[in-house]
Formats: C-alpha cells, sequence, structure tokens
C-alpha cells in the first residue's frame, strides 16, 4: 500500500495557510471575497486529500452518500433563503457544525472509552458540541418565526438549568471514570436539553450575540475532536481540526465580546439576563401617534438641508433597499444632502444593514455608524426611521426600561422624525417606543417598499 | 498521554493567538461576513467525521458516524455559500473613496 502521509500532510498545511489568511483577507472590503475563495479551496483539498488517508478502507459508500446528501441540501438550501433570512442560515450551519462534533466524540468514546485522556477529550467535545447544536437549532426556530421569538422565562428557571447542566456534566465524568458507555445516553439528552434551555432565555437584540457564541462554542468542540484524533492513531487530520478549530474559536470569542460591546452588554447579561422577556410596568407614555400623508412628508424632505434616513430590520424583511436608494437619488437631485444612519445591530445582525444597502448600490461613504452621526441629528432636518424600532427607542435612555443602557441612535433630537412602520405593534424587545408619541414624530404606515415607493411618486410630481 | 497531544496544545495556543489577532480590528460592517466565514472554516470537522466514518466498524459507529459526515457536509456547503452570498453583495456596491 502506498504511504500517502507526505502528501495528505503536506495539503493539511498548505489548507491551514490558505484558511488563516482566508480569515485575514476577510476583514477588509476589498478583499473579502479572495478570502472565502482560498478559505474554500483549502476546503475542498482537505477533504479529497483526507479520502487517502492510510488505512481508512470502509465505508467508502456511507462517506460518498453522506457528503453528497449533507453537501447537496446545504449548498441548496443556502442558494434558494432569502437574504433576510441569512442570520439563522448561520446559525443552522454552525448548528450543524456544532452536532459533527458531538457525533464524532460520540464515535469515539463508543471506540475508545478506556483510554482515560481519550474519554475525558471527547466528553468536552460532546458537551460543547451537544450545547451548539441544541441552541443554534432554537436560534434558528426564534429568527425564523417559528417558535416564540421573546425570551422565554419561567419560576426556578436559573435553578432548573444548571441543575440539567451539573447532571449532564456528572453523567460524562462518570463515563470518563468507570470507563463505560452505558451513561451516554442520559449524558447526551442532558447537555443537549441544556442547549435548548439556554437558548430559550434569550431573545430579541441578543440574538445575533449568543448565534455568535455558539460559532466560537463550534470551533472549540471541532478542536477538542482533533485533539481526540491526534491522541488516536489517524493524527493527521486532528492537527488540522486543531488549528482551524481554535483559530474559530479565539476568532469567534472575540468577535462575540466585539457584538456585545457594540450594545453595551455583557456576555453575562446576554445569557442570564433574559433580555425584554418582562413588560415594562408603569410608566405610562403621554401623547399620541399622529399619522402624516406621503405627499405631505416628501414635500417636507424635498425642502430639508439634510435628511439622514436610518434603516432597520423593515426595511430588509420589505426588500425596500433598492426604492430606498432610488429615493435617496431623488432627494440628491434636488439638493439635499442624504445619510445613512447604521445601528450596529439594525436588524438582526451586525452589518445587516450595510450589506443590503451595498447590495441596492448605495456607497460606503454614505454609511454613518452610530458614533459618527449621533452629534449631527440636532442640525439634521428630516429623519426617515425604516422599519426600526427599538434602535431607536429613547427609553433606552430610562432606568428602569428593559432596553435601558442600549446605544441607541438619537433620531428624536432631529426637527422631524418619520416613522415607516407597518403596524402599531412593538419591536423585537417587545418594548413599546416613547419616540413615536413624541412631537416631532409623524407616522407613514405601511409595507417599507409600498411606502417608499409613494414617497418617490410625491417627490416626483412635487 | 501521548507526546503529539502536548504538541497539539502548543499549536492550538499559537492558533488562538493567531485568532486573535487576525480579527482584532475588524469594521462592523464585516462582523457578519466574518462571522459566517468563520463558521464555514470550523467545516473542517467534515474532515474528522470522514476518518472516523472511515474506520467505522460496527452498525452504530457506522449510523453516527454517517450522521457525523451529513452535517458536516452541511456545515461546509452551506456555511460556503451563506458568506459567498453576503459578500457578493458588498462586491456590487460601488466605492467612491474614503475608508469605511
Amino acid at each position: 500500500m502506498t504511504d500517502y502521509s507526505p502528501l495528505i500532510d503536506g495539503v493539511y498545511v498548505l489548507a491551514v495557510i490558505f484558511f488563516i489568511l482566508g480569515l485575514r483577507a476577510m476583514a477588509s472590503p476589498e478583499t473579502a471575497r479572495r478570502g472565502i475563495l482560498a478559505a474554500g479551496v483549502a476546503m475542498l483539498l482537505a477533504v479529497l486529500v483526507t479520502f487517502l488517508v492510510g488505512g481508512l478502507t470502509n465505508n467508502f459508500g456511507l462517506i460518498a452518500i453522506g457528503i453528497i446528501v449533507g453537501g447537496g441540501l446545504g449548498w441548496y438550501w443556502a442558494r434558494v433563503v432569502k437574504m433576510t433570512a441569512m442570520p439563522q442560515m448561520v446559525a443552522v450551519f454552525n448548528g450543524m457544525g456544532g452536532g459533527a462534533a458531538a457525533a464524532i466524540a460520540a464515535v469515539e468514546l463508543l471506540t475508545a472509552v478506556s483510554d482515560p485522556t481519550n474519554a475525558s477529550l471527547s466528553i468536552a467535545g460532546a458537551v460543547i458540541g451537544s450545547i451548539s447544536i441544541a441552541g443554534s437549532v432554537v436560534a434558528f426556530l426564534k429568527l425564523q418565526g417559528w417558535m416564540v421569538q421573546r425570551a422565554v422565562v419561567f419560576p426556578a428557571q436559573q435553578v432548573l438549568n444548571i441543575i440539567v447542566l451539573v447532571a449532564g456534566l456528572a453523567f460524562g465524568v462518570l463515563t470518563v471514570v468507570q470507563a463505560t458507555t452505558v451513561w451516554l445516553i442520559p449524558f447526551f439528552v442532558l447537555t443537549l436539553l441544556y442547549g435548548i434551555l439556554l437558548t430559550l432565555r434569550i431573545g430579541g437584540a441578543d440574538m445575533p450575540v449568543v448565534i455568535s457564541l455558539f460559532n466560537a462554542l463550534t470551533g472549540i468542540a471541532v478542536a477538542l475532536d482533533g485533539f481526540v484524533l491526534v491522541n488516536g492513531v489517524l493524527g493527521d487530520a486532528g492537527y488540522a481540526m486543531v488549528v482551524a478549530g481554535i483559530l474559530v474559536g479565539a476568532a469567534g470569542s472575540l468577535l462575540t465580546i466585539k457584538m456585545a460591546r457594540a450594545m453595551n452588554r455583557s456576555i453575562g447579561s446576554v445569557l442570564f439576563g433574559g433580555f425584554g422577556a418582562k413588560e415594562e410596568v408603569g410608566g405610562a407614555i403621554e401623547g399620541s401617534l399622529k399619522p402624516i400623508d406621503s405627499d405631505d412628508a416628501a414635500s417636507l424632505m424635498a425642502y430639508a438641508n439634510q435628511v439622514i434616513i436610518a434603516p432597520g430590520y423593515g426595511m430588509a424583511v420589505a426588500q425596500a433597499q433598492r426604492k430606498v436608494k432610488e429615493l435617496a437619488d431623488a432627494l440628491e437631485a434636488k439638493g439635499v444632502s442624504v445619510r445613512f444612519a447604521i445601528h450596529p445591530v439594525a436588524g438582526r445582525m451586525p452589518g445587516h444593514m450595510n450589506v443590503l444597502l451595498a447590495e441596492a448600490g448605495v456607497s460606503y461613504d454614505k454609511l454613518y455608524d452610530l458614533d459618527e452621526v449621533n452629534g449631527q441629528f440636532a442640525t439634521t432636518d428630516v429623519v426617515l426611521v425604516i422599519g426600526a424600532n427599538d434602535v431607536v427607542n429613547p427609553a433606552a435612555r430610562r432606568q428602569g426600561s428593559p432596553l435601558f443602557g442600549m446605544p441607541i441612535l438619537d433620531v428624536d433630537k432631529a426637527k422631524s422624525v418619520f416613522v415607516i412602520k407597518r403596524g402599531q405593534g412593538r419591536g423585537f424587545a417587545g418594548v413599546e417606543n416613547d419616540l413615536f408619541y413624541k412631537d416631532n414624530c409623524r407616522m407613514l404606515y405601511g409595507d417599507a417598499s409600498a411606502v417608499v415607493g409613494r414617497l418617490i411618486t410625491a417627490l416626483e410630481h412635487s | 498521554m501521548s507526546a503529539d497531544i502536548w504538541t497539539a496544545l502548543l499549536i492550538a495556543v499559537l492558533a488562538a493567538f493567531v485568532g486573535y489577532e487576525v480579527i482584532s480590528r475588524v469594521p462592523v460592517l464585516l462582523h457578519t461576513p466574518l462571522m459566517s466565514g468563520s463558521n464555514f472554516i470550523h467545516g473542517i470537522v467534515l474532515v474528522g467525521a470522514i476518518v472516523v466514518l472511515g474506520f467505522a466498524t460496527s452498525p452504530i459507529e457506522q449510523a453516527i458516524g454517517l450522521i457525523a459526515v451529513i452535517m458536516g457536509a452541511m456545515n461546509v456547503t452551506g456555511g460556503y455559500v451563506v458568506t459567498e452570498r453576503i459578500l457578493a453583495m458588498f462586491d456590487r456596491s460601488k466605492r467612491k473613496g474614503g475608508s469605511p
């Protein structure tokens, strides 16, 4: 039998270099596409070369079927899904990675539970992988709207969660200590259950942070599996998994912290806070919702010096980004300066709005971050809020509000604020919005795409 | 515990620093593509799944190994396509100077 191991190891080293360069290229808009392509080529080579691993003789048919079925499903699903559903797709595919890591650990436990090093590494990989898949699936269901989107909180929940986690870990420890596989079923059931319970408590704007956390966890689970393979007879693939897994674990952890910081939240409060689960008590809001028709809104905008557009999830849902770009062009043709104010977590993910506006052809230099734009609202004539709610809610400045402490776009400081909104419902966080009741705020009810279309028509006729 | 494990641990420590360095100065704009891209990279789990299924002998090992391969393959292709689709949107926008 030919020994291909120098070739295999060489390709794995190459793959790891490409992963690192790819990830680095993805940290800059100009090179991002080259980055994912490099990582993609590296992955393809690494998978192909794995078929040459010496002694890997069993189940070639099953492996091929698995790759075709799984790969085909993933490819098809990711192709057909709408751009607005991207956040939950990241959650799903991350969950699949976590599930694969847990399954690999399960096989390792079945075959080599007698080796304490192998068993403890596999148990650790299985715990993290199980939490990642169960949590990611719940995150997907919540974002997809297939289950209640808010944080689910019930009495003694924290106690229950801790009991489930500790019991799961105890079965894991028993497995290692007694070197037996009999406890594996309760072990997996309890760790999966913990992943579900943990994510049930999380809702609202915290969802992207938790998806990023599960992403980092999957990376760590993959690395732990890598250690198990390194320890066994089939080491080569293990090193690639250790490097790639830890790379994602570290990058993902940092990304998670950055995202949480962008919302002025800590990881602890995200995981255990139960955001937006409770209704705010008392504090009735004074004033009323005042509608305005699109002709009046359009003419006020046409005579303004500056207009700032603050988009949110409503724009994504209505796929209104191209219409919004047309509106900005029409206003600029009338000599109005138009800028976009992008909240870090507008939409369902950081950068969600940037992606959609970039798709519509809005240039980057018109997009302003929270810090850049917040000082400018006071001198702005009109702010047009398109389907954003929580990220413009002044309640975030008031102690006692569930939103308290979250940085917001200070749109209420502008001379006039127009809010495009589907109905009178609340935002994702389930908190009443003080902004809509302010004297300088007018409501434009309807689907974002339709309303913006009417504004464009009205502008053309004015 | 084999010496290989300690080698792997050393490599892991270095990889952690690389992962940290590589994205420490990334703009908010790229948080989503980066999360999606790193999601793709942990698809390397597929390689481990192939090895595990390739050495599996009993039916239960084969069944779990097959699940691992299917899930790993979904992670790889889905992760790649989602990232590619997100980044394709950036490409189409016209960039008019200035840093984002």
